[in-house]
């Protein structure tokens, strides 16, 4: 653990430094974090803050305000998927509770073995080809139930 | 000689596979020995037939679509190439009456070019509107964006060239130039598609309002959930960087324009201008109380223009083609032209821009053809998640901002998302409510207990439990939202949760 937190440290460190002359440099700072360790670990805050001349609280108050950041290491994988009007006005609360069932996990939920997270979202700007899904970094259209499961059956031989 | 084919990149084409379909042609195409040119482009907005395959045939764009990757090989064998008979031959793609029939005056380029070929961007018109902004002074590009009658397209409509001249009266060192395009409203997607289409139209816009105002620094906000956007914006600024389009001397001029893009992380009250200034700033996202606008103290407590992407990107072609050409376009105090976006259970969903004042019926079904399920359309939401809900009886409102008003209705930035009549409503007042609770700041108490509230108070109607009583306080819950808000969403969050109550009251009576 010990030796973990010193290569967060590391990482933050060199992230902070990139990014402190920016004004309003704190939200890249907390996605460049996020996007290097997955998530944005608790016990990096406080050297966040020292970073920026903040406090703490400061820190935490704008993480836990964004749906987006995240301060558990999520799954392998991570599949969201949009429950806004569009996708539900065409097959897209279908697909939900598919989801749910077949990873046995509700929102923010992590499968027992680590493969995937699941979390909702509220529009990927798909809505003419819905459900709409996202996968890490990919987006996929006409998410049926049937269509759920081959993708998480091709993620899942990759992971 | 090679043959040009074009397959887009946007975000929506490659969701429905075009990657694998681009790289399938370009197999195929070697495989048979044929040399082709493959031209990576925004979409056409067509979303039913994507991924969209166009082949160049003299001077003219041959369209094949839906096609995915396995039918690739087959389709080269039977002459794509030569935009040979086929049936998923369309035909020539601008004569299809889909996009013949439409008015896009801001998405003229949108499908057409490589989106990061600046070279393209100015022989399709590009930078002429920069260029005339350039001979005028600030304020005689403010007259132009006032008498054009454009309105703000994030949703408020409220008028741009008035807007601008606040900033432009105040006395400041720095003012800003910022984009919203944080786009959270469900059923819309023409910033992102603007965004990875033509991105060099934002940003030629962000440059005219910099000279209009006199402010040297441009931030776009972008939500998060838009990578390929991300993607396309951020090389279209480098490459514009390093052409001397932005920087110290735009376009030789000596004036100064720095443009940088950052991204949101998943709060949909972002949206609200104020909110997204505290984002930008590093903060939580609170709504700020108004006033001071942020015209007059805005980011950083500069004066500030705020604007949507569709409001900067239809600049160029005003400034390029005189206000007055734009203000023909439209109805009443509805002037140019909206990019409307269909979306939810229709069998055409995509994008239509179209002057203000054809009617939701023409394009529900003249566009749309009906929805996807080839059910009844019940229900039709308009406007985003803040919209009310349509029914029927009023498919034949024209679109404009002041007839949905009339309606109690709003246009908004144009998502317009169908229904069929498997749609409970008395569920989708309940999703309202619970939108609004999970995305609620938390400033105000009508908004951050009232939501939670109604969610209850919804529930206890659907359940059967004393309904008459029920939707009385529903009514009342609404009441103190609308009035008691800070900002729209507690205050509008009512309008969806009353429209669904009034127009389809069956659907609060059910038995349980
Ligand atoms: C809850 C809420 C969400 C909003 N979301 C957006 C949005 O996603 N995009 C946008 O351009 N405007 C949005 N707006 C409107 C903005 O507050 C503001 O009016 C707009 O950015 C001004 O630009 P415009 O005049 O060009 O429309 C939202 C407003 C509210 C109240
Ligand atoms: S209405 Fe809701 S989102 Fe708006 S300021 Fe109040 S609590 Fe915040
Ligand atoms: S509503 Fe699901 S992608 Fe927009």
């Amino acid at each position: 653990m010990a030796e973990i937190d010193t290569a967060w440290l590391t990482a933050v460190d060199r992230i902070v430094a990139a990014h402190a002359d920016q004004p309003g440099a704190l939200l890249p700072i907390l996605h460049a974090v996020q996007k290097e360790l997955g998530f944005i670990p608790p016990e990096v805050v406080g050297r966040i803050a020292e970073g920026l001349n903040l406090s703490r609280a400061d820190v935490h108050g704008v993480i836990s305000f964004y749906h987006y950041f995240r301060t558990h290491r999520p799954g392998k994988h991570v599949v969201q998927l949009c429950r806004a009007e569009a996708c539900q006005a065409w097959q897209g609360q279908a697909t939900e509770a598919h989801a749910k069932q077949c990873l046995g996990v509700d929102y923010h939920g992590t499968t027992a073995d680590g493969d995937f997270t699941l979390e909702a979202v509220y529009c990927l700007g798909n809505c003419a080809a819905g459900p709409s899904a996202m996968i890490d970094d990919k987006l996929y259209g006409r998410v049926t139930p049937e269509r759920l499961e081959q993708l998480l059956a091709q993620h899942r031989r990759q992971s | 000689m090679s043959v040009r084919v074009h397959v887009s990149r946007d975000a929506a084409a490659l969701a429905l596979g075009a990657e694998e379909t681009a790289a399938a042609l370009l197999r195929a195409a070697a495989a048979a020995g044929e040399s082709i040119e493959l031209v990576r482009t925004g979409s056409r907005g067509m979303v039913w037939l994507e991924p969209l395959v166009e082949v160049t045939v003299g001077n003219e764009r041959i369209g094949y679509g839906p096609v995915q990757a396995h039918e690739v090989e087959a389709l080269v064998r039977e002459g794509l190439l030569k935009g040979g008979a086929h049936p998923k031959r369309l035909g020539v793609v601008d004569k299809l009456p889909y996009l013949a029939s439409q008015q896009r005056l801001t998405f003229s380029r949108v499908g057409l070019i490589d989106p990061l070929d600046v070279d393209q961007y100015q022989q399709h018109e590009g930078y002429a509107g920069l260029t005339r902004a350039l001979s005028l002074s600030g304020a005689d590009i403010v007259k132009q964006v006032t008498d054009s009658g454009l309105r703000g397209r994030g949703g408020a409509a409220f008028p741009t060239g008035i807007k601008w001249k606040t900033v432009l009266d105040q006395q400041a060192e720095q003012k800003y130039i910022v984009c919203n395009a944080d786009e959270g409203d469900s059923g819309t997607f023409s910033d992102r598609m603007l965004m990875e289409g033509d991105p060099f139209c934002l940003i030629e816009g962000m440059t005219i309002a910099g000279l209009a105002v006199g402010a040297t620094q441009g931030y776009i906000y972008l939500r998060v959930e838009y990578p390929h956007a991300e993607i396309a914006l951020r090389a279209a600024i480098a490459t514009a960087r390093q052409r001397g389009m932005l920087g110290r001397n735009v376009l030789g001029s000596g004036r100064s324009f720095e443009l940088d893009v950052r991204m949101g992380a998943g709060a949909y009250i972002c949206g609200e201008e104020t909110s997204l200034l505290e984002s930008l700033e590093g903060k939580r996202a609170e709504v700020r109380f108004r006033p001071p606008l942020p015209a007059i103290k805005g980011l950083f407590g500069r004066p500030t223009v705020i604007n949507n992407v569709i409001t900067f990107a239809s600049l160029p072609i005003i400034l390029a083609r005189g206000a007055e050409f734009y203000r023909d376009y439209g109805m009443g105090r509805s002037r140019g032209t909206l990019p409307f976006q269909l979306a939810g259970n229709i069998r055409h969903g995509g994008l239509v821009e179209r002057a203000f004042g054809l009617t939701l019926r023409e394009l529900l079904y003249d566009y749309g053809g009906g929805s996807a399920s080839g059910r009844p359309i019940r229900a039709v939401q308009v406007g985003g998640p803040l919209g009310a809900y349509v029914p029927e009886s009023q498919f034949d409102t024209p679109l404009d901002y002041e007839a949905f008003t009339g309606i109690g209705a709003l246009v908004g930035h144009g998502g317009i998302v169908a229904f069929d009549d498997t749609v409970d409503m008395a569920r989708m007042a309940r999703y309202a409510m619970e939108f609004c609770a999970a995305e609620s700041c938390g400033k105000c108490t009508p908004c951050r207990i009232g939501s939670t509230r109604g969610v209850e108070v919804i529930d206890r109607i659907i359940a059967g439990q004393q309904r008459e009583a029920n939707l009385a306080l529903l009514t009342d819950l609404c009441d103190t939202m609308q009035y008691g808000s800070l900002c729209g969403l507690g205050g509008m969050t009512p309008f969806p949760v009353v429209s669904a109550m009034k127009h389809f009251p069956e659907d609060f009576s059910r038995k349980g």
